[in-house]
């Protein structure tokens, strides 16, 4: 295996786009390392990407967005009053993927190129409207978060390409988003279902919807049907009622030793139901 | 397969060592530096009896590659004793027998002090959310959060 320490995402494109082998992409490390100890995955290039500048960086633009280097922590994520202050749903997401060690590592960028349905910081991401710019061979695109991921394990990410950047949009004046999990223990365990939902309200009234469902389908899924749920409601028991309904009509789950298909589309209609609640009273200005 | 060549600090003392890229730092640790406090449990992150600290963050050892050290600051157990003088931590372990194997415990001492460097007084909970990612399968936890809890008051007192 050949460790490659690039100082520009260029460098590392080309480093890729010369390897015949196998090669991965090096952040938080908190899935390769452990796929390399396993032997699932030996890579022939292993490319690090923490000495490029600015992968460490969170940074506020001057319309209110952010935009987030891929080689940023959880805890470096949970640390950010500001960030935390416009998104907490996508904060609380990636700060229960794992434990304390696991979160002085992991990334969003990992997390979601890891391409697991149940990554903890994925919906949360969806929700918010976010996007990736992708630096790959053929030059620079930017995708919705939702158009990264394609099935367990895979992404629509071409060979050679990286996602160099991870952009959140501008909150703005009363939003909120939240993002919830099951799981059977407390801590350190992977969903069983997530949810997340960011909204924003005009008055009492929910103007925009976002519903990301994970853990319940071969990717994190955008349920449209779920927000349309929501829009134009001032969060009553009819409207909560069709964003549960939307919800487990959404959910393709599977059976396996985390829940069954019968589990699990009951549990995201009472997750959803809960999430949106919580997302609503952020946009109403209560805190976290 | 090359090896390279790698310049960290460890516990306070540089040090240079020769990594196979594939190496973890939890097996340089051990296998080219002789430090044989951070224990292997899972190598997978999920017990922490590897936990030691890069430039003072906490991590799982088995999850960083020897070669990411360089230039780095590793803090491990075997810097937490002052020479012969023990921890406030380690005394406090003792003293309430919160250990019966001892695998699990160079990773719990390092996470607790990890926890207690950047919060001097935290609760229970907090506690018990800290060192989530600690396993234990003899104690039971109980002993081990009261130590951390009774070495905290301990630490506060002394300042």
């Amino acid at each position: 295996m050949h460790y490659h320490k690039p100082h520009t995402f260029e460098d590392a494109i080309k480093i890729a786009a010369n390897a015949r082998g196998v090669t991965r992409f090096l952040a938080g490390g908190t899935d390769v390392l452990v796929q390399l100890r396993a032997g699932t995955v030996t890579p022939d290039d292993l490319i690090d990407l923490k000495l490029i500048p600015g992968v460490h960086d969170i940074v506020r633009a001057k319309d209110g967005g952010w935009t987030i280097g891929i080689a940023v922590s959880g805890a470096e994520l949970g640390r950010h009053a500001a960030l935390v202050a416009d998104w907490p749903g996508v904060v609380e997401g990636m700060n229960l993927v794992g434990s304390t060690q696991v979160q002085g590592r992991a990334t969003l960028a990992g997390n979601l190129c890891n391409g697991s349905p149940a990554a903890d910081s994925v919906p949360g991401l969806v929700a918010a409207g976010a996007t990736v710019t992708v630096i790959g061979p053929k030059g620079t695109r930017k995708l919705a978060v939702e158009d990264i991921p394609a099935s367990p394990g895979r992404t629509h990410l071409q060979a050679g390409e990286i996602v160099s950047a991870i952009h959140l949009p501008p909150r703005g004046a009363q939003g909120g988003d939240a993002y919830l999990r099951f799981i059977p223990r407390t801590e350190m365990d992977i969903a069983v279902v997530g949810c997340a939902i960011s909204l924003t309200l005009d008055g009492d009234k929910i103007a925009t919807a976002r519903v990301a469902l994970g853990a319940v389908a071969p990717k994190v899924i955008l349920v449209a049907e779920a927000a349309a749920a929501l829009i134009g409601t001032t969060l009553d028991d009819k409207a909560l009622a069709a964003l549960q309904a939307a919800a487990t009509a959404a959910a393709q789950p599977i059976t396996d030793r985390r829940g069954t298909i019968e589990f699990r589309k009951d549990v995201v209609a009472v997750l959803a139901a809960r999430t949106a609640r919580i997302a609503y009273a952020r946009a109403k200005g209560a805190v976290k | 397969m090359s090896k390279i060549h790698v310049s960290a600090v460890v516990n306070g003392d540089p040090v240079d060592f020769l990594a196979d890229p594939r190496e973890s730092l939890l097996d340089c640790l051990r296998d080219q530096l002789g430090l044989t406090g951070s224990k292997e449990g899972c190598g997978t992150g999920d017990c922490g009896a590897c936990s030691v600290t890069v430039d003072g963050v906490l991590v799982c050892a088995c999850l960083v590659l020897g070669v990411e050290a360089e230039g780095k600051a590793i803090g491990t157990v075997e810097g937490l004793s002052d020479g012969g003088t023990l921890h406030p931590l380690q005394r406090k372990f003792i003293e309430h027998a919160a250990l019966q194997c001892g695998f699990c415990t160079p990773g719990i001492l390092v996470a607790a002090k990890a926890l207690l460097d950047q919060n001097a007084s935290p609760t229970e909970t907090e506690v018990r959310y800290w060192l989530a990612g600690n396993l234990c399968r003899c104690t039971g936890y109980d002993k081990i959060v009261r130590a951390v809890m009774d070495a905290a008051s301990e630490m506060r007192e002394a300042v």
